[in-house]
């Protein structure tokens, strides 16, 4: 004897409905883990199998190694890792030889680099140095040319050199730039690179097994 | 002139929540929308180094990964605990990074290629030897475009 009701069918209670949607929210809250899509853009050099080596004078060199207990020397003497962005800068604008007109920092020392065309950055690590401290290192110099090439870049443009290069190597630029603004900025991105080059040479980490 | 002044008296009317489930679900379609799910499954772990002059990557068409570091603990019974290298879903030896860039590349647009970049997703404990493994292999395979990737933060904490 079921009871037959008529009329219009109840309303469905939609008070939970909230409670769902918390529930499918904090599911997506927990499980989203923003991607990390910035890094460190660098160029490897071509293959060769036989590198030879120029001759480069030994003022216009600042060799840094790194040895398998993730210390750093410098020189020749050891160093802190907080103070090696600093001792790059000085290094590349030493101007030694008086040839440079933009530089700032230097100190003029003939035993230092001549000038910032002329300074090679060598670093060479040990197969046993951590990735951690490798990348530290690259860090700061890598911010050493950028705080050189942004200074001058400045001054020269009104910009920075990182926010330019970045325009001109990023493929998605052309649609929101014209052509001739970019073949601009690529000009003045190469005049910045040839004032300061970055002449950062990585030597094969020794093996030691 | 009494229009002004009428005072209601009387309870607080409740406040309806008619409207909480548009605002949840506001909140929830732009976590649905933000959130990247891995392309692939890492077996191994992936604690990346601190760096502060980053830049961001381009779009991902240009990118290709390489992942590097210990396998995990699941994994450490099959494959051992040393560092080992990443490439899509499988656990793999540098001198397969080759033959990965060229499929790699076989597979994107023509017009992508001088934009390829590979990312080098490597855990911060592996060691440099491994590392330039990697480098040497993705030199002989003329992908020479490369970014360290890293999460922002300061070098020396």
């Amino acid at each position: 004897m079921a009871k037959k009701k008529r009329g219009a069918p109840p309303e469905v209670n939609a008070g939970s409905m909230a409670d769902i949607a918390f529930l499918l929210l904090i599911f997506f809250l927990v499980t989203t883990t923003i991607g990390v899509d910035q890094g460190i853009s660098r160029k490897l050099p071509p293959f060769q199998d036989n590198p030879q080596v120029p001759p480069i004078n030994e003022r216009n060199i600042l060799t840094v190694l790194v040895n398998m207990d993730d210390q750093l020397l410098v020189e020749e003497g050891i160093m802190e890792l907080k103070d090696l962005r600093q001792t790059a800068i000085r290094f590349l604008d030493n101007n030694g030889d008086g040839s440079c007109t933009y530089c700032e920092e230097g100190a003029n020392d003939k035993s230092s680099s001549d000038n910032p065309t002329k300074a090679v950055i060598s670093l060479s690590n040990d197969g046993e140095t951590s990735y951690k401290m490798y990348l530290a290192v690259q860090n700061e110099l890598v911010a050493a040319y950028n705080y050189l090439r942004d200074r001058e870049c400045r001054k020269r443009y009104g910009v920075t050199f990182t926010e330019l290069d970045y325009i001109v190597s990023d493929p998605a630029s052309k649609g929101k730039y014209s052509e001739e603004e970019i073949s601009k900025m690529e000009e003045n991105v190469k005049v910045i690179q040839e004032l300061y080059p970055q002449r950062l040479s990585e030597a094969e980490p020794k093996k030691s097994n | 002139m009494s229009k002004f002044n009428k005072k209601k008296t009387g309870e607080v009317p409740a406040i309806s929540t008619a409207s909480l489930p548009d605002i949840v679900f506001m909140l929830l379609f732009f976590f649905m929308v933000a959130t990247t799910m891995k392309d692939s499954d890492l077996m191994i772990e992936n604690k990346l180094p601190n760096a502060d002059q980053t830049s961001k990557l381009f779009k991902k068409d240009y990118i290709m990964y390489i992942y590097a570091g210990k396998p995990s603990d699941r994994y450490q019974s099959t494959y051992g605990s040393n560092a080992r290298v990443q490439l899509n879903d499988k656990l793999s030896e540098p001198k397969e990074i080759q033959s990965f860039v060229a499929v790699e590349r076989a597979s994107r647009n023509s017009s992508a290629e001088p934009y390829l970049t590979a990312s080098l997703k490597i855990d911060k404990d592996v060691k440099m030897g491994l590392v330039s493994e990697i480098k040497q292999e993705l030199r002989k395979a003329d992908q020479l475009k490369v970014n360290y990737t890293a999460t922002q933060g300061s070098v020396t904490k």
